[in-house]
């Protein structure tokens, strides 16, 4: 049984047939991660209706509940990479935050109507993504050599991924099984949130293998390192240039004339695609450096810009979307490979966090950029300027990463 | 390889628990007491009678106060929104499952089935023309920006007496401050008809604004009155509307009810303090009914004040929602 080798402490990093087998640990955060997202999506797929419709909330109320949390996750990421480096405790960070949404799902069975109450489960939630996701990146990043990293990545995200697309599947299954009773969804993302709490703490070793590095006097923080600090840079640049999903989707449901019913599935496309791809991307990533995938993943971002500024007909609307699964399985976890490396073993959580924020706050100012651009000139002008900026960031984080790929060199 | 075993036992355990669990829940929630929500209205539930007509929150059922006095009838059909004119009523309830859609039910006065639309989102906004002839009704869809967690609307009016029905009225020529507008955020809601059966009023929110807008269905144009006005509901005497304004940037309590005096273009707030989300519903000439969130765990509670800013709100029917007086 695979899974139930993998959990000894004291085994080195599996280097025997490098070419081969994926390090226990990712496909075990891998699996953490496929059972928490079934969870997470499937109350993020009925919570606008449960709220208005269950709870009465008029949609502004909501819009202001949902958006309250969402600046201070990149804080609290923050947080989560710096407390997980110290001393290494990564496991126990992100089983913190799968821990904290699991719970924040009994909160809403239990908060019933009361606006306070399900405040109090979303910040909850919000807070362990934004715990976990640091550590659990730097988890994948030290359970393996460098040189595999790509597709360590590649395989966690696919298994990621797969749990996004079954959540709102359960949900809704859920949903017909009981005639719209919410607080079922609520139960059962509970069980399968604890589930993934489980599997974290039986499967994924403590620290990996990687921390048995003698005690450096102070960690470097990341930001001093010039290699990461161009990676980041090139990140917020092209992050910036990044107009965002909704937008996207957006344009293609008013270009296609699409009904609404059917919005909720465009997302899909790219999903299916990030899924069949992120593991031949990150084997390729690494064979190549990860440098030229992660750039030729926004040239397909590119790509996008420019059909949409075409004449819209079903296999372009299609191509569209196949490119936006080519961006996000060329950069997601290509990037957190590319960075991953660079970084101390001590203060990689930490640095992963920055990066992560650092793109996450890059991609915020340009989506709302693109919304300002949009509403004062126009659709075609705001695009126009969207394929314009993206283009120059690309040239310019051409320039900027470090040259062909350090993943031998460093570390 | 041995060592993995207990810890394989754990899993598996865990695993039959906590899908054991689930599985107990789903059916305990598939067969508990719970409002049926496809209920239609018993036979000797129709809108003959006068009254005060209103969803009943605790049975999902139109219920009515009977305008001679005494106890709440229940027994009409199940809505989400409710609202009736005329020969007409129509009924917007939400179909069970995902993705949101809603199934806009047109009723006679004996309250059956005359005809029944279904389109996507949740059910919002209802009205009928005083005659009955239009009906209009508005649902939030879920998911048309889909990060950002926001809802848009979407508006349909449909001619009874020619059967013509429009999905949206979103692609209507809209003219604010005298120019042609075009943007891609137009979205409308809160349809409320004139006595003539063409003029409406409606709400349209565009670049972040929310504007009054006098709709004309034959020459099918729209064009804006005056800003921050949502939900107008037209007096009986279609000289006045009773609309929430935003008076406050504080999303617990962001409107207030307010009444404008079409002809000298006066505006006016009434005696009610609280802030209330809701297409209001006029009584008489003198009166609007609305709903607000409800005490002691009532979902919603429905009130009514007078239209001229004088007296005090009163508590027309705990757990209620959509009022409609029928004569």
């Amino acid at each position: 049984m695979y899974l139930a080798t993998t959990g000894r402490t004291d085994a080195p990093p599996r280097t025997s047939g490098a070419g081969r087998r994926v390090p226990g640990t990712v496909l075990a955060l891998g699996a953490v991660s496929l059972v928490t997202d079934v969870s997470s999506e499937m109350v993020t797929a009925v919570l606008p209706l449960y709220l208005v419709l269950g709870l009465g909330l008029s949609p502004l109320q909501f819009g202001f509940l949902d958006g309250m949390f969402n600046g201070a996750t990149a804080l609290v990421r923050l947080l989560g990479g710096r407390l997980a480096d110290r001393g290494g405790r990564h496991k126990r960070v992100a089983g913190t935050g799968y821990l904290l949404s699991a719970l924040s799902r009994l909160g809403l069975l239990l908060a019933g109507g009361a606006t306070a109450g399900i405040a109090a489960a979303l910040a909850a939630d919000r807070l362990g993504k934004g715990i976990r996701t640091a550590p659990r990146d730097a988890l994948i990043s030290l359970s393996g050599p460098p040189e595999t990293l790509g597709r360590s990545f590649g395989v966690h995200r696919a298994m990621d991924t797969t749990g996004a697309l079954l959540g709102p599947l359960a949900a809704f299954a859920v949903l017909r099984a009981t005639t719209d009773a919410y607080d079922a969804v609520f139960a059962v993302s509970f069980c399968a949130g604890l589930l993934g709490v489980l599997l974290l703490a039986v499967y994924v070793p403590a620290t990996s293998g990687a921390v048995p590095v003698p005690v450096t006097p102070r960690p470097r923080t990341a930001l001093r390192d010039p290699a990461f600090r161009r990676i980041l840079c090139a990140t917020a640049l092209l992050g910036a240039a990044t107009i965002g999903d909704s937008f996207l989707y957006l344009l293609l449901q008013r270009g296609l004339d699409l009904p609404t019913a059917l919005f909720p599935l465009l997302p899909l496309g790219p999903a299916a695609g990030y899924l069949l791809l992120a593991v031949p991307v990150g084997r390729i990533a690494d064979r190549t450096g990860r440098r030229l995938p992660f750039l030729l993943g926004h040239a397909a971002l590119l790509g996008a810009y420019a059909l949409l500024l075409a004449p819209l007909a079903w296999p372009t609307a299609i191509a569209v979307l196949a490119l936006l699964g080519i961006f996000y399985a060329a950069t997601d976890g290509v990037l957190m490979a590319l960075a991953g490396p660079l970084l101390p073993v001590r203060g990689r959580a930490g640095g992963l966090a920055v990066l992560q924020t650092g793109q996450a706050l890059a991609r915020l100012l340009g989506a709302a950029g693109f919304g300002a651009a949009w509403t004062l000139w126009g659709q075609r002008p705001a695009l126009w300027m969207a394929g314009l900026a993206l283009a120059g960031a690309l040239a310019a984080a051409w320039r900027v990463l470090p040259a062909p790929a350090p993943a031998r060199e460093a570390s | 390889m041995k060592a993995g075993h207990p810890r394989l036992a754990v899993v598996v355990i865990a695993v039959l628990l906590l899908a054991g669990g689930s599985l107990g829940y789903v059916l305990h929630a598939r067969h508990r007491e719970r409002p049926p929500q496809q209920a239609v209205a018993d036979a000797s539930f129709t809108l003959d009678e006068p009254g005060l007509y209103f969803r009943d929150s605790a049975t999902g059922r139109v219920a009515r106060l009977p305008a001679r006095g005494g106890p709440r009838v229940t027994g009409g059909p199940s809505c989400d929104r409710f609202y009736a004119a005329g020969e007409r009523a129509l009924c917007l309830r939400k179909l069970p499952g995902l993705p949101a859609r809603t199934r806009a039910l047109v009723l006679d006065r004996r309250l059956r089935e005359v005809r029944a639309v279904t389109v996507p989102g949740i059910p919002n906004r209802a009205r009928v023309s005083a005659s009955g002839h239009l009906v209009s009704w508005t649902a939030f869809a879920v998911g048309d920006s889909y990060a950002t967690s926001g809802f848009s609307t979407r508006t349909s009016v449909l001619d009874l007496r020619t059967g013509y029905l429009i999905k949206s009225i979103e692609g209507i020529p809209l003219t604010i401050g005298g120019a042609r507008h075009h943007a891609p955020d137009v979205n409308y809601w809160g349809v409320t008809f004139a006595r003539d059966d063409n003029r409406f009023y409606a709400t349209v929110s565009t670049r972040g604004r929310t504007h009054l807008v006098e709709g004309d269905l034959r020459n099918w144009s729209a064009r804006a009155l005056r800003e921050n006005v949502e939900c107008p509901s037209l007096s009986p005497d279609n000289t006045r509307i009773a609309f929430k304004k935003k008076v406050s940037g504080d999303p617990r309590s962001p409107w207030r009810l307010y009444v404008l005096d079409l002809a000298g273009k006066r505006e006016h707030p009434l005696a009610e303090s609280h802030s209330v989300d809701d297409q209001a519903a006029w009584l008489d000439d003198a009166t609007v009914a609305y709903a607000l969130p409800g005490r002691e765990g009532r979902a919603s509670d429905l009130w009514s004040v007078p239209a001229d800013g004088t007296g005090k709100p009163r508590l027309l029917a705990p757990g209620g929602s959509s009022p409609v007086a029928v004569r």
